[in-house]
């Protein structure tokens, strides 16, 4: 059987952790290929719903990685994300997916080693926990919107 | 605004069980505003319950869609659309808006994800206290502009109670007493008279004792 890679989705705010995964790479420090990098202007504009559907459709862990507190750009949306990142974890919680799937990480822009570091550990803890059970499920669920809405 | 918070999405998943086909509808009043039913929290729910399902390798279809006031029949109208979409129907709305729902579409469940609790207002970003208990014979005139019905733990008209200690209320030393803080307003405004004043029994019929009631505006009513 094919090893079970993890997929990663990691939003990552322009001002820091984006900067240091560049940093990273500038710094030729190698980082697991698992995860992907959604840039975002800040972690304060990731809500709830973007870390849920990212599990929904299929990703097995989802960091999200803001400044440093205090550090914020936009003065608190690193404190907000981490507030809906314990949020979406109870909820996961709740439906007994258990809140490891998601971590909130802090760095600044100038940490490429720690996004590496982070990058790294955080895929092999996803690993150790398998792949997302929803993953597995049967085709034929749907979503939608109603015309009204 | 009306307050009310997610119920457990284990009791949820409960009520939903024997149904694929999932409406979920929200509101885009006082549920948006304490943010238990509006746009984002669909969303939300719709995605854990989709989930919560798929990891038991069973499927569930939701339709979302948030009316902008659930408790208006004029808008209920617009699930006509989507209805025939779903076998049951998950409100995100405070009761009344459940209960329009199920009044316009007979023949299909409809279920309640939320526990309305309370008309309140807005203590801090995401603090919400009550504050009015819609008695129907508002005394607020009387009372500092400080509700003795929704905020002391008794009701009492003529309070404080011995409980009363150093502000807090007895019940508990998070909670203002509600008659410090109208004995301290009515002080603010000169008024200290005013608190000598025995207010009388109140009258309990123009509140839910009288029973189930409505407000007909002849000018209105069509
Ligand atoms: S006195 Fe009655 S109507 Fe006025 S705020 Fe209190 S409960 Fe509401
Ligand atoms: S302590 Fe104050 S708020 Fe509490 S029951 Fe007594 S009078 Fe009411």
């Amino acid at each position: 059987m094919k090893e079970f890679e993890p997929v990663i989705v990691a939003f990552c705010c322009h001002y820091c952790a984006y900067t240091a995964a560049d940093m990273a790479g500038t710094m030729r420090l190698s980082y697991p290929p698992n995860v992907k990098i959604i840039k975002v202007p800040c972690t304060g504009k990731v809500g709830g719903v973007h870390i849920m559907r990212a599990l929904e459709k299929g990703a097995d862990g989802v960091i999200v990685a803001g400044c440093l507190e205090g550090d914020c750009h936009f003065k608190d949306g690193n404190v907000k994300a981490a507030k809906r990142v314990s949020y979406v974890q109870k909820l996961l919680d709740e439906i007994g997916m258990g809140p490891e799937r998601v971590e909130m990480v802090t760095l600044s822009a100038g940490m490429g080693e720690r996004f590496a570091r982070i990058a790294a550990e955080f895929t092999e803890s996803v690993r150790a926990l398998g792949p997302n059970p929803v993953k597995e499920a049967p085709a034929g669920r749907a979503r939608a919107a109603a015309a009204s809405s | 605004m009306i307050t009310a918070e997610r119920k457990p999405l284990e009791e949820i998943l409960a009520l939903i069980e024997p149904y694929d086909r999932i409406l979920l509808v929200g509101c885009n009043e006082c549920v948006t505003v304490c943010a238990a039913g509006g746009r984002k929290e669909v969303a939300l729910l719709s995605s854990a319950l989709q989930m919560a399902r798929m990891k038991e390798g069973k499927t569930l279809d939701t339709v979302e869609t948030t009316l902008e006031r659930q408790c208006d029949p004029e808008y209920v109208e617009e699930l006509v659309a989507s209805i025939d979409r779903a076998d049951a129907v998950l409100s995100m709305a405070c009761g009344c808006g459940v209960q329009e729902v199920a009044k316009r579409f007979k023949e299909k469940p409809v279920f309640p994800a939320v526990n309305t609790k309370f008309m309140g207002a807005s203590e801090r970003q995401g603090v919400w206290a009550e504050r009015c208990q819609g008695c129907g014979d508002c005394l607020l005139g009387l009372t500092g502009g400080i509700c003795p019905i929704a905020r002391c733990s008794k009701r009492l008209l003529n309070g404080p109670c011995g409980g009363s200690s150093n502000g807090k209320c007895e019940i508990n030393p998070d909670v203002d007493c509600a008659w410090q803080l109208i004995w301290d307003r009515l002080k603010a405004l000169g008024l200290e008279s005013r608190y000598e004043d025995i207010a009388p029994p109140k009258d309990w019929r123009t509140s839910r004792d009288g029973g189930p009631r409505r407000i007909i505006r002849e000018d209105l009513a069509s």
